[in-house]
């Protein structure tokens, strides 16, 4: 029986703990039970905290047992993204070089966490820094897809897109640069929304690229995903670039779940050629069944979308080295001693550190940010890239006139065999091409399923976009199609996921 | 074993990201070879540039909430954001945009109506980051001057480039080795508590113009800029304790000898002495860098660029880092902090709370308190404007004002090298122990005595006169006996008075004094005689 709880949604969770028929430490144990079982061949989690998590709940079920107002969302279980400060947990950004780190502070949107009483399970794996879109990148070792074991599981946030598609979790935390939060969502059949940016704060998210970086909810369905929206939503004055204005009202409009009357934009660069044929069949499928719920259907053009991939590199680079200059060994994390040097110079220690604590991946775009900032570089790298990031906003101001959402596939293929795009940077960074305009827009995005592609039978992702502030669009769109589909399926898409071997299975760290 | 403190904001003893190390080496052999004062300005005309760090006196840093106090227990006033922990972000404090908008205002600068922050990327062990937040190609401030008054009354005014917004690094300790730098030590220490204090850098342009006066402009820049920031109220502008900080740019060129071909000159190679910390020093080391640059000119070589440091003990400057032009720091806008846009109303409500500017202000005063030229630029130069003023407020004459503090007090703060602020008498007591002159209860150098007391901690002045029974007769009964007794002890003076001598009745006032034991008011004396002997 208490098995079957993980495969509950959050909203249901928390339905059930606000009528006293389960616990939340029932409910949190069944948890890191599931994640004892299926974790070892997972592997979503970096760092699993059971005995704070249980501690946590254990407050939850004695306040209302004084019967104390608690928050809807208290005794629900989460994971997160260790790419968030977490207070007396370890967060090491999948980097060898913060191996170790135990933040003294927790990010803000731990804190609320904290605050609604959703006991924290652990923290999820990712690409180093959450530089990547297929966790490979992690000095930890990939995640895998629960669709398929020798498939990734999207990245950089494939912890806690597995954490969810394995039922380790029914809600997690995700941040989203360039589709961390999407394509994931997309590849294991799960939901994720990349809010507005400065929607929710960035205080305690690792930097990587501080323009794009956006926190935000990943969970099974449009519903939960809202309802950890409206948790970790809102203003913070430790955030100088965080929205101040109440949290959009995400979960009113997912239970509305109502079309009648929006425009639906298919966004012409965003479709079509490059994408393969079951993510194209699904998405159009998925639009008809907006439009049969009352929506309509416009094309908009985007043309600048096309020198977004390009400006992206170049920004994100940027920025990122920069932001991860402050990883020197002077400290804290790792410090490595360069070999046969006899009294190294602290500088001596800085490259020796970098060099042993930085994967490729990290180096690569460091190098290439480095270089991109330059002086006499600048203007033809940084400042062509800020221009192309002003045309895109336009195109998207442009579209969002004629329509109230954009749609697109969310990524261009079902996820990908682990190490096939290992070796060849530029067919990984393409992976993130329908997503990266949302991010240099600051515009919110949400991916949610769309089905199986016919080809692989592997999960496929519709992603909705609206205008910046107006994130309740992307709730309203989403679950009037989840809906659609759900009843076309005749359940959820995770129903279908394969069942995985639970016994034998490692305990986890 | 040497330990000494080194600044990484402003100084370039920084880490290069391309492997090379930032050394800085103290040059083998002996002391650079200068030119003598004369020949230098005899044959060249000096360009300099001024740039000069202000610590803003706010209560919390730039970017956090931690505290600012000087002298805290190391690492004790540090939080996740000035620490650079990742995951933190900095938020604007609002207080130090105002201060650094009042400090524009009144170096008659341009306020930007939009502006940024940018990064300054380098790798150094005091800055928590790697970047120190500042800004670049958008300055809150710029295109300003400041009228400089010399001690003659010549007035420079000097351009002012820009002032801009950035935060402080930590403070390193380098223990062990020969030099207290962080080569050749044996281990180092960083401080944090200073990592993130608001500072203004305050940029002039090239002043020009100058000749031999070159010394003394930067000097007195300094020093005018230091009393309008103290009349600002936005900085301690604590030279000793770094929270005024100066960096000189000097270059010379050949001198013309008609003086308006000069301008057709290109300037020289510069170099950039950093951390000249006293007004003092900012002279000498203006001179000191010309004297050598003109030794190295005249024997045809040629002035390297790099940054020197001034080494207040031997007044000579040494060699610091190679620095080139092309020096890159990667600057871009900082996305962690929003554009800073005052609005005109806030610029002028701002500009509404500025006080009077000090050239302008000491014309005011000194008409106002009837001294003459030479006796306000006494005045300035002790730096008793602002405590006269006080004095004056509280009750003494200004003329007193002026004595005490310009002649007695000042004497021996310079003695025992200190402020005026600092010498344990307020301007409440000055102006109290005025009075008592004034009123005729001490004489001068009763006055003197009661000084001592109250330096000496034993009170307000009329508690010390009490206490040590100063005090002038003014019996004049026991005055007049005493008068009579000395004109009938001295008839051979009486005489010469009589005749006309008047000056010879100092020698009666001086025996009648000593019959009071100096106790009598002298002029009342004076008066005594005169009426008994001048009729
Ligand atoms: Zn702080």
């Amino acid at each position: 029986m208490t098995h079957d709880l993980t495969r509950w949604s959050a909203a249901r969770m928390a339905d059930a703990l606000a009528r006293r028929e389960i616990s939340a430490v029932e409910l949190t144990q069944a948890h890191l039970d599931r994640i004892a079982a299926v974790d070892g061949a997972v592997h979503s989690y970096l760092h699993v905290d059971g005995e704070g998590a249980l501690a946590q709940a254990q407050a939850v079920d004695d306040a209302r047992g004084r019967d104390e107002d608690l928050h809807v969302m208290a005794g629900v279980p989460i994971a997160v993204k260790d790419v968030i400060a977490t207070s007396g947990l370890p967060t090491t950004c999948g980097s060898r070089i913060l191996a170790g780190w135990v933040p003294p502070y927790d990010a803000t949107l731990v804190t609320k966490l904290k605050a609604a009483g959703m006991p924290i399970l652990g923290k999820t794996n990712m690409d180093e820094f959450a530089m990547g879109s297929s966790t490979e990148h992690s000095a930890y070792g990939p995640s895998r897809n629960p669709w398929d074991l020798e498939r990734i599981p999207g990245g950089s946030g494939g912890g806690s897109s597995s954490v969810l598609a394995s039922f380790q979790a029914p809600l997690a935390i995700g941040t989203d640069t360039g589709g961390s939060i999407r394509q994931p969502a997309a590849v294991t059949g799960t939901v994720g929304t990349k809010p507005t940016y400065g929607g929710v704060s960035r205080y305690g998210l690792v930097a990587l690229a501080s323009s794009l970086d956006q926190a935000g909810p990943c969970a099974r369905t449009v519903l939960d995903t809202a309802l950890l929206h409206a948790v970790i939503g809102g203003y913070d004055p430790r955030d100088s670039t965080s929205i101040h204005a109440p949290v959009p009202e995400v979960v009113r409009a997912a239970q509305r779940a109502d079309v009648t009357g929006m425009r639906i934009g298919v966004v012409k660069q965003l479709t079509g050629e490059g994408y393969q044929p079951g993510v194209q069949a699904r998405f159009e499928e998925s639009v008809q069944l907006l439009v049969d719920a009352g929506a309509s259907v416009v094309e908009v053009d985007c043309p600048n979308f096309r020198f977004a991939l390009a400006a992206y590199y170049l920004i994100l680079p940027s920025e990122a080295s920069s932001n991860l200059a402050r990883f020197d060994a002077m400290r804290y994390g790792l410090r490595v001693l360069p070999d046969g040097v006899e009294d190294p110079s602290a500088e001596q220690v800085m490259a020796a550190t970098r060099e042993v604590g930085f994967g490729a991946e990290v180096k690569r775009r460091i190098i290439l940010g480095t270089y991109a900032l330059s002086s006499g570089y600048y203007d033809a790298y940084y400042g062509q890239a800020q221009k192309v990031r002003r045309l895109i906003a336009d195109d998207f101001s442009r579209a969002f006139e004629v329509a109230d959402v954009l749609v697109s596939p969310t990524a261009p293929t079902t996820a990908f065999k682990i190490g096939e795009k290992l070796d060849d940077p530029l067919a990984m960074y393409l992976n993130d091409v329908a997503t990266i305009p949302a991010n240099l827009a600051g515009i919110p995005g949400m991916s949610l399923p769309s089905g199986v592609a016919d080809e692989d039978g592997l999960p496929t992702g519709f992603q909705i976009l609206a205008p910046a502030t107006q994130d309740q669009r992307l709730y309203a769109v989403g679950s009037a199609l989840e809906r659609e589909l759900a009843s076309r399926w005749g359940g959820h898409l995770l129903d279908r996921v394969p069942e995985l071997a639970t016994t034998g299975a490692e305990v986890t760290k | 074993m040497s330990e000494q403190t080194t600044d990484a904001a402003g100084s370039d003893e920084i880490l290069g990201t391309d492997g090379v190390q930032g050394a800085v080496q103290v040059q083998a052999g002996g002391p650079d070879a200068v030119l003598t004062w004369d020949e230098t300005v005899a044959a060249y005309d000096p360009v300099l540039g001024l740039e000069v760090h202000v610590e803003l006196g706010t209560a919390t840093k730039m970017f956090c909430g931690c505290p600012t106090e000087f002298g805290a227990e190391p690492n004790s006033q540090v939080c996740p954001v000035c620490l650079g922990l990742p995951g933190s972000l900095p938020v604007v404090n609002e207080k130090g945009v105002e201060s650094a908008i009042r400090i524009g205002l009144a170096l008659n600068c341009t306020i930007a109506p939009w502006c940024r922050f940018a990064r300054k990327n380098y790798f150094y062990p005091d800055m928590p980051k790697n970047f120190q937040t500042s800004q670049y190609d958008e300055p809150i401030a710029f295109n300003g001057w400041l009228d400089v008054e010399l001690e003659d009354g010549f007035v420079y005014r000097v351009e002012i480039e820009r002032a801009h917004m950035e935060e402080d690094t930590g403070k390193s300790l380098h223990v062990g080795g020969a030099t207290g730098r962080i080569h050749g030590a044996d281990y180092s220490l960083v401080d944090y508590n200073r990592a993130g204090i608001p500072l203004i850098e305050i940029v002039t342009k090239p002043m020009t113009g100058l000749g031999e006066r070159a010394p003394e402009v930067a000097k007195a820049y300094v020093a005018t800029l230091r009393d309008l920031l103290r009349a600002l109220g936005v900085s301690d502008v604590k030279m000793e304790q770094g929270s005024l900080r100066c960096d000189a740019n000097v270059s010379l060129r050949p001198r013309k000898k008609k003086a308006e071909k000069q301008s057709e000159v290109p300037f020289g190679t510069r170099t950039e002495t950093k951390n000249v910390n006293s007004l003092r020093s900012v002279e000498r080391a203006v001179r000191y860098e010309m004297t050598r640059h003109a030794a190295v000119l005249a024997g045809a070589g040629s002035i390297l660029q790099e940054t020197r440091h001034w080494h207040e003990d031997t007044g000579v400057t040494t060699s610091g880092r190679e620095k080139s032009d092309a020096e890159d720091y990667r600057y871009f806008p900082e996305p962690d902090l929003v554009p800073i846009a005052p609005t005109p109303e806030t610029v002028e409500a701002l500009r509404a709370t500025l006080p009077e500017p000090p050239v302008q202000r000491r014309r005011r005063l000194q008409g106002e308190w009837g001294f003459s030229d030479l006796e306000m630029r006494d005045v300035v130069n002790a730096g008793a404007v602002e405590i006269i003023e006080a004095t004056v407020a509280a009750g003494a004459t200004p003329a007193g004002a002026r004595k005490w503090w310009s002649g007695e007090i000042a004497r021996r703060a310079n003695l025992e090298g200190r402020e005026l602020s600092d010498m344990g008498i307020t301007p409440r007591a000055v102006a109290e122990l005025d009075g008592l002159v004034q009123g005729g209860r001490l004489n001068d150098s009763m006055a003197r005595q009661v000084l001592d007391g109250v330096l000496a901690g034993e009170g307000n002045p009329g508690a010390v006169a009490d206490a040590r029974g100063l005090a002038l007769v003014s019996d004049e009964r026991a005055l007049g006996a005493a008068v009579d007794a000395v004109i009938t002890a001295n008839p051979d003076l009486v005489e010469k008075i009589e005749a006309g001598k008047v000056q010879a009745a100092g020698a009666l006032i001086g025996q009648v004094m000593k019959a009071m034991a100096g106790q009598a008011d002298a002029a009342r004396v004076r008066e005594l005689i005169m009426e008994r002997v001048g009729g």
